[in-house]
């Protein structure tokens, strides 16, 4: 009963590095508890040495189901089963959508509480404790489960951290698709759309967002990273990329990149939590925003309310002006 | 076909949101107004009605709330919605997600519509993950964060950006389908739509009418309790520059602030 469930997500090859530090978090907790943590992954004809790499982050067994990927019903449908052997009482997830999907499916097949955006866990009188900020991040609230819990990590929360502990041991595991889960089909996943753009290696990333008004707006934003020179890029929000302003390579966040740059420039950018995570690690951060009560301004190093039109062509010449 | 809209009054957006220390819960008191994201899923209902591809009979909104809810209601309806229903009992203060999942899905089944829409989050509780609850609770399959939605027959095409890019989803009906704020632009209401929204039909309910099992629901029926509240580590607060006026000075602050960090170097 005081083992754990983490569900490790993976795409060509690799697992994704939120559910490694799921698997990290896990298996610390299953640790205090007194079980072991214990990795699904489902998807279609995956290598076994791949599964048993989880060992390295201390899951100690990997169930491995075959079933499409990218969707949350098969995942249920595995958990699930797991959950109902009674050997578990706590899910972990990784931050990310499918995590979110899964997640909150589960907990309605299982009859289970559900934490999302948690950041982080305890272990409370031999129970878990999930702490998640809310209210735009201006309190935390501590969740305790009556009986088994889900937890879905904001994205980034828990460290991948190597354990050292040996290669898992890899069981197959059969299970019956529910009827939901039938009725769903994925097309194509991972689709890249608009220009490859690199922007994890810039040290300075100007990033923009829906206060650019349109896509032609990117072009203030470029003007900026260009007279900035060298190592300068230009990143953008979901809300544009989406709005097909800019291309997919260039998102931070939640379903986009994590960047910690010297420089974090955000033009029009409201400072969404989804959006927070993928850069609040960055060195400074440099908001312009025309709403004085964006919720950017309150992770931001030097806040600039005012509108982006008139501030960023200027800033852009004096910036050309100081590099000369 | 029957499409049902769920929807959500919450704290209007430019009230500071609390936390009521006597009961641990949100303090639903203050303006309130139809959650912002939840106007997508009606703009969706709409325009699935207005493509023509499929014969939509009709839009019910669906909200679980206070009697105030039912403004989120008539808003909803002056949107597009034909009727509304309302479920509302004492019995349900203080439900966590699963068991808010589990009341609407009770709602939703005495209904049966073909498709079941909602907005990828709500502006106060912030749990992107209420659709995915229902859809387990009614056996349906589920998506997220839909930001394209075609239908043919009884197949819906749906993308949406996932961990690693776009991913396109085909789901038969009936479903559960939570859309993205990037999937259209909400109409405005019209005056006359306004006016008239208090008209339509609204069913008013309680867990008793839907056969909602009363010992699953609310703080006690819920999975998980909330407590605890603590301040976050305090972050210094940045410097703020306001442009008022003279922008060239702005600038000049701007470049002063950036030279002291060396990152103009
Ligand atoms: C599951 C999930 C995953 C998500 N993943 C991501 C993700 O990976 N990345 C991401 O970015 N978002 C993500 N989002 C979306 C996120 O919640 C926000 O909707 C999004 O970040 C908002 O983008 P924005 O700041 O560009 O737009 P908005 O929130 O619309 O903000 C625009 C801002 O521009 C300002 N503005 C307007 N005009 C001007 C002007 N002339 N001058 C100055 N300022 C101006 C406005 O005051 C406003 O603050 C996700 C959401 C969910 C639910």
């Amino acid at each position: 009963m005081s083992n754990i469930l983490v569900y490790a997500l993976h795409h060509e090859g690799a697992f994704n590095k939120n559910s490694l530090g799921a698997v990290a978090e896990a298996s610390r907790l299953a640790g205090e508890l007194g079980g072991e943590a214990h990795a699904v992954v489902v998807g279609a004809g995956i290598a076994d040495d791949l599964a048993a790499t989880l060992g390295s982050y201390g899951a100690t067994k990997v169930y491995k189901a075959d079933g499409p990927e990218g969707l949350s019903g098969p995942v249920i449908d595995v958990m699930g089963k797991l959950f109902d052997g009674g050997d578990y009482q706590y899910a972990v997830f990784g931050g990310g959508l499918l995590g979110f999907e899964i997640g909150a499916g589960l907990a309605a097949r299982i009859d289970a509480g559900v934490t999302m955006e948690v950041t982080a866990v305890n272990v409370v009188d031999g129970q878990l404790a999930a702490e998640r900020p809310i209210l735009g991040d201006s309190s935390i609230s501590t969740s305790r489960y009556k009986g088994k819990g889900i937890i879905i990590a904001r994205l980034n929360a828990f460290e991948v951290k190597e354990t050292g502990g040996s290669a898992a041991s890899v069981e197959q595991v059969s299970y019956e698709a529910s009827t939901q889960s039938q009725q769903a089909n994925i097309v194509t996943r991972g689709e890249q759309r608009g220009a490859d753009v690199d922007i994890e290696g810039a040290s300075i990333l100007v990033a923009g967002g829906r206060g650019l008004g349109k896509a032609e707006g990117f072009q203030l934003a470029e003007d900026l990273a260009k007279a900035f020179g060298g190592n300068a890029a230009v990143a953008a929000t979901r809300a544009v990329v989406d709005a097909g302003w800019y291309p997919y390579a260039a998102q931070i966040g939640q379903t986009g990149k994590t960047v910690a740059p010297k420089l974090y420039l955000a033009a029009g950018i409201s400072g969404a939590i989804q959006h927070k995570v993928g850069m609040q690690s960055s060195e400074n951060i440099v908001a312009i925003n025309k709403d004085a009560n964006a919720p950017i301004f309150e992770f931001s190093d030097l806040g600039i309310v005012g509108d982006l039109n008139k501030i960023l062509p200027k800033l852009t010449e004096a910036v050309k002006a100081r590099k000369g | 076909m029957k499409i049902a809209v769920l929807v959500k009054e919450v704290p209007d957006a430019a009230v500071q949101k609390r936390i009521d220390p006597s009961s641990g819960r949100l303090d639903r008191s203050g303006e309130k107004n139809l959650n912002p994201y939840d106007t997508h899923a009606i703009e969706a209902a709409m325009q699935i009605r207005e493509g023509g591809a499929v014969e939509v009979d009709e839009i019910v909104a669906v909200t679980m709330g206070p009697e105030s809810a039912v403004r989120a209601l008539h808003k909803a309806v002056s949107l597009g919605a034909d009727r509304s229903v309302h479920l509302t009992d004492p019995a349900l203060a203080g439900s966590d997600v699963a068991a808010t999942g589990y009341a609407l899905a009770q709602v939703l089944r005495r209904e049966s519509p073909d498709l079941v829409l909602l907005g990828q989050q709500s502006d106060d509780g912030e749990c992107y993950t209420i659709g995915a609850v229902v859809a387990e609770y009614l056996g349906q399959p589920s998506l997220t964060q839909v930001i394209k939605l075609d239908i043919a027959g009884d197949e819906l095409t749906c993308e949406r950006q996932a961990e690693y890019g776009y991913d396109t989803v085909n789901v038969k009906l009936p479903a559960v389908i939570s859309v993205g704020d990037a999937i259209n632009e909400p109409r405005y209401p019209s005056l006359k739509a306004i006016m008239g929204a208090k008209k339509k039909p609204l069913d008013t309910l309680a867990t008793g009418d839907v056969d909602i099992d009363a010992s699953k629901v609310g703080a006690e029926g819920s999975h998980v309790a909330c407590g605890d509240f603590k301040a976050p580590p305090s972050k210094s607060a940045g410097t703020i520059i306001e442009d008022e006026g003279d922008t060239d000075d702005t600038v000049g602050k701007i470049i002063a602030w950036l030279d002291e960090r060396k990152l103009l170097a």
